[in-house]
């Protein structure tokens, strides 16, 4: 290093860059000098003025807007999102720097998958006294019924991750190991697209190392864990705890990245030993799941019973070696805190020499040696539960930081340690490096440094460890280096690896070959389906109350008097769904709005990130016309908005979906709402007793105002309203145009036809739809609209049987 | 004593449901120098389309069982045939109260007999200042620790009121210890987390009593369903004894091991799962006959 020394080449937005004495930064080496891998960067960003950069940034964060990307905070509030916190600054490491973190988390990969294969194999590491039987025992993430059961396809750990930072003497130290259900990898992609909107010019991006390989190396470990006896195809899921973790947009944007079916314990069952998924063409074999969910969860009946979110006997599929999970069941128990106390010795003894990269220095207090070392150094210690799995600066309140307790209590560290040592581990109170952050302020902002760690991915291939190639950094919210910035609340910057040389370029997609073909139709999952059906269902039966809502508030608008009895007979209609016209808009139809949301939340990985956003956004405009619309002209008018809104979602919907058997459904569902919603409609407003004015309304309502003018030429009567809404084939607002959809769609059904007979959801719709082609307007009385209602809710139970169990 | 045990536990269910799972903890397993199996045999109806055995971490005999179609009923009957030569310890070569942590402590191991398995929580017992309070009033001091086993056992049996309507399957300790009443599974959740509280490993036995008293006894509580008791781990020469603190005695003679693990959840007699809503009814009938004279 014999380069000279170099100030930040543009004072103003680097004039706040003030180093820590005794913290080392990722922009400066420990001598002032900037490092060569950031140079051509600071060098092309220094040029740019401060509308530039706001622009640039502002391009990232559209991107991350258009692209949905949230993180869910637990709350029980659906709509309780928040965007990605992005520092668009990325944290740029040279390639020999990022080789050397790699090689020393290879070898602590295959130390803790031996580890693993340890404490559910033949226990000798706490045999021969290198981990306290006290401390594996006392642990809810070792798991007694992994003892003694060999994983499927021989390895524990497939997917992990690791938090390592910089230590003030410029070496790498980690922090964490993520063995349960590793988080972030998906965002990491998603850090990738945003900065490169915001840094797309050709240098630095052609020597930036890619993402994209590593998740192709790491599906195709997954397809090759799948593979049943003989190579037979199996398929391969994401398991999900569901729309209510924190991360569950990320396990949506996954598995849409990487083709794999996303799933939720109820998705799977097991039959014989098998892990299967319920889908519409019956259970199909599953060969591997990527879980999401803690180990415990998986099986309630041979794990934690109170869980919700497993499957009963995955647990028996596992042990008798027909799936593969990733990671292995109770590999949770080695994110264990007090593990990291126990790991660099076991490093000596099982590999015969010193882990290449140390590990955050910890003793667990069980020990008495350990337990007065913490003691007499508790001023330079953060001291918390061994058994958490927590990263070590996110301590809780019941820990202790350089000597005080959190939850600022006075009380004794020494009586703690005595007390509870078994329960607690001290671990040294590190300080970070500083990365730049682009800062706002009134005059436009500058580059400040904060504290950051690395998040690194580690797949298993059959070639080894692959890892990903940067994508994703915590940062801290304040300057402070110490661990304590690092809690919630910070934000997250991509990482550049910066080779010296372009870069080969891998994408996710495969080569095209001369011999291309399609890719056969993706399983779907019946849960999947059945919340496709629910959303068309729910989704139309609020545009139906929309436009009946609004109907009746331009009359009131028109009469004002809402004794009128056409007002009085569609109020009577609309109570009897559950909607209170006191309300210009009604909580009974945010009720639907919400219901079609949840719905559509648990599908997002099926349909466009527009559609969802369309949805949140019909939501929430409908949600704050509940405080400020008024009765009348007002109301009608909201109703009009929220009409273009819901036929926007629909469109969108419908022009962009492509024909697999999921838009079946949400047709199917959408269908058959309207259908039913014609038929309650012609039998209040087209009955005998109806008031006059009604079937003008019916008309009105059914958005077949026009078409009737044009048709009949003569003023609504009973039989022209009754023949243009109910048996006309080609007025989508028919009830006959809509039986005649059902019949299409469930023809294109899977085992629409078993053995050449109609299934029993086709027999039920055949004789609906034949009848109406043959009936007269007369015919079809209230009573017959009722009885129709009746078959279309048969209709409904059919498909249900058929297909969404 | 030579033992034959009948015992069927029937499950009406209030909505026929598919893919019915149990995992069953029924059948009696060998106990070196306590317990010998002759004959077992489980009658599971309507026959399963799956059904497995199999032992778990704790040595138990476990049968999983699958039914596919809907069924609204289930039927588990076993009839076994087994001898019990379990004495009350003769004497006691317990380790004292105050140096069992280090007997424990030498205990480096993660095999299922090992006490660090039942010293902290467990899924149902976790040690609670209540019961750790009520545990060391009943201390003395030089007390060995089957000593003090059997000091809290009894003076939980006198403290508690057997009762078998104050409590459901799902009671806590901590909610039977407060109301003082409970059934045998209670005085046995409350006994373990008093135990634990004090730094003695303990755990939970599910199984039988004899149903009719030798002459001259009273019957016991407990006989007529399943029963339930204590074990604790007194030290490294005396290893594991067993303690009924319902019927305050050393679980002896008149008792079958059926499953031991750290609490009720360990050794639950039927694990099910369904999925359709609504509840279940079950019904549960126990015979111990001896089959020698007394």
């Amino acid at each position: 290093m014999t380069e000279p020394a170099t100030t930040p080449p543009a004072p103003d937005l680097f004039s706040d860059y003030r180093l820590t004495p005794g913290v080392a930064d990722e922009l400066f080496d420990a001598e002032g000098r900037m490092r060569p891998v950031w140079r051509r960067f600071v060098d092309r960003f220094s040029r740019l003025n401060r509308d530039e950069i706001a622009a640039r940034f502002e391009r990232g964060n559209l991107y991350l807007r258009d692209a949905g990307v949230f993180f869910r905070q637990y709350s029980n509030d659906p709509l309780q999102e928040r965007e990605w916190p992005l520092s668009h600054i990325p944290v740029i490491l040279h390639e020999d720097e990022w080789q050397g973190i790699c090689d020393g988390l290879a070898q602590r990969a295959d130390l803790l998958e031996e580890v693993m294969a340890d404490l559910y194999g033949q226990g000798r590491l706490v045999r021969d006294g290198h981990l306290p039987a006290e401390l594996i025992a006392g642990s809810r993430q070792w798991l007694r019924p992994m003892v003694g059961v060999p994983p499927r396809g021989g390895h524990y750990l497939h997917f992990l991750a690791f938090e390592v930072g910089r230590s003030p003497d410029g070496s790498w130290l980690v922090l964490g190991d993520r063995t349960q259900a590793p988080s972030g990898a998906g965002f990491a992609l998603e850090n990738r697209m945003a900065t490169g909107r915001i840094f797309p010019e050709r240098f630095p991006r052609a020597h930036i190392h890619r993402l994209a390989g590593f998740f192709g190396a790491y599906r195709e470990a997954l397809q090759r864990l799948a593979q049943g006896a003989g190579g037979r195809e199996r398929a391969a899921g994401i398991l999900t705890p569901g729309p209510h973790n924190d991360s569950y947009y990320e396990h949506t944007y996954i598995a849409r990245y990487l083709g794999l079916m996303l799933l939720e314990g109820e998705d799977l069952l097991v039959e014989n030993g098998q892990a299967m998924v319920r889908t519409i063409e019956g259970p199909q074999p599953l060969g591997v799941l990527w879980r999401r969910i803690d180990g415990a969860f998986a099986d309630p009946l041979e794990l934690d019973p109170s869980s919700r979110i497993g499957t009963p006997g995955l647990m028996e599929a596992v042990r008798l070696g027909n799936l593969a999970l990733v990671n292995a069941l109770g590999s949770g128990v080695l994110e264990m805190r007090a593990m990291m106390a126990f790991l660099p010795r076991i490093a000596e003894v099982l590999a015969g020499a010193p882990l290449k990269l140390p590990n955050i220095a910890t003793w667990w207090c069980g020990g008495d040696t350990e337990r007065a070392y913490v003691r007499d150094n508790a001023a330079r210690m953060m001291i918390g539960p061994a058994y958490a799995c927590d990263l070590p600066f996110d301590i809780g309140a019941e820990s202790a930081l350089g000597g005080a307790f959190r939850d600022g209590g006075t009380r004794s560290i020494t009586d703690w340690l005595e007390r509870e040592g078994q329960g607690l581990v001290g671990q040294e109170a590190v300080t970070l490096s500083t990365t730049p952050v682009w800062v706002d302020a009134e005059d436009g902002g500058r580059v400040e440094p904060r504290p950051m760690t690395i998040r690194i991915f580690a797949a298993r291939t059959p070639r080894g460890w692959r890892f990903m190639q940067g994508g994703y950094a915590r940062i801290g919210k304040t300057g402070d280096a110490t661990a304590l910035a690092m809690q919630r609340g910070g934000s997250v910057a991509d990482v550049w690896v910066v080779s010296d040389r372009p870069v080969p370029q891998e994408t996710l997609a495969p080569r095209p070959t001369p011999d291309f073909h399609r890719a056969t139709t993706a399983i779907l999952p019946s849960r999947a389906a059945d919340n496709l059906y629910w959303l068309g269902r729910y989704v139309e039966r609020s545009e139906d109350a929309i436009r009946l809502i609004r109907a009746y508030h331009l009359r009131l608008a028109a009469t004002d008097n809402p004794n009128d009895a056409r007002l009085l007979r569609l109020d009577e209609f609309l109570t009897g769904y559950g909607y209170d016209l006191e309300e210009p808009v009604p909580a009974a139809l945010i009720d639907r709005l919400e219901a079609a949301r949840s719905c559509a939340g648990k599908v997002r990985d099926r349909f466009s990130t527009d559609g969802w956003a369309a949805l949140n956004d019909m939501l929430k405009t409908a949600r704050r016309m509940t405080t400020t619309a008024q009765p009348g002209d007002d109301a009608a008018r909201a109703m009009s908005v929220l009409l273009r809104k819901i036929t926007g979602f629909s469109g969108l919907v419908h022009e962009n979906m492509y024909r697999f058997s999921g838009w079946r459904f949400l047709s199917f569902g959408r269908a058959l709402e309207r259908a039913d919603s014609l038929a309650a409609l012609l039998a209040t407003f087209a009955d005998a007793e109806a008031p006059e004015g009604s079937l003008d309304m019916a008309v009105e309502v059914a958005d077949s105002v026009i078409t009737h003018q044009r048709r009949y030429r003569v003023e609504t009567s009973r039989d022209t309203v009754v023949d243009l809404l109910a048996l006309d084939a080609d007025n989508p607002r028919a009830i006959l145009f809509q039986v005649q959809r059902l019949r299409y769609l469930a023809e294109a059904l899977p085992n629409a036809r078993e053995n050449g007979r109609l299934t029993a959801l086709l027999r039920a719709i055949v004789p609906v739809e034949s009848a109406l082609l043959i009936a007269t307007p007369a015919e079809i009385d209230t009573d017959r609209l009722c009885t129709l209602r009746g078959e279309l809710a048969g209709i409904s139970d059919l498909i249900g049987a058929a297909y969404l169990r | 004593m030579l033992y034959e045990i009948r015992l069927a536990i029937d499950y009406d269910y209030a909505a026929p449901s598919d893919h019915i799972r149990n995992l069953v903890r029924l059948l009696p397993s060998d106990i070196p120098g306590r317990q010998r199996v002759l004959s077992r045999l489980l009658t599971v109806e309507p026959m399963p389309d799956e059904r497995r055995e199999a032992i778990d971490f704790f040595g138990n005999s476990t049968t999983s069982v699958t039914w596919h179609a809907p069924i609204d009923a289930v039927s588990f009957q076993l009839a076994a045939k087994v001898e019990r030569r379990a004495a009350p310890p003769a004497s006691d070569l317990s380790a004292l109260l105050d140096r069992l942590p280090d007997e424990i402590a030498a205990q480096q191991s993660l095999a299922p007999e090992v006490p660090h398995h039942f010293l902290g929580a467990s899924p149902r017992v976790a040690p609670m200042t209540e019961t750790t309070a009520f545990a060391r009033k009943q201390l003395a001091a030089g007390m060995t620790a089957q000593q003090a086993v059997v000091a809290i056992g009894r003076a939980l049996n006198r403290a508690m009121t057997f009762d078998a309507e104050a409590t459901t399957v799902d009671t806590s300790a901590r909610e039977a210890f407060a109301q003082r009443r409970g059934v045998c599974q209670d005085f046995t959740h409350i006994m373990i987390a008093a135990l634990r509280g004090i730094g003695i490993p303990a755990g939970y036995v599910s199984g039988f009593l004899r149903t009719f008293p030798p002459p001259g006894k009273p019957r016991l509580e407990g006989a007529d369903a399943m029963h339930a008791w204590v074990r604790a781990w007194v030290g490294f020469e005396a290893g594991w004894i067993e303690f009924d603190p319902t019927n305050d005695q050393f679980a002896g003679e008149d008792y079958v091991t059926i499953a031991v693990g750290r609490d009720y959840s360990d050794v639950a007699p039927v694990r099910g799962v369904m999925r359709t809503a609504g509840g279940h009814e079950t019904r549960q009938a126990v015979d111990v006959i001896p089959l020698e004279k007394v």
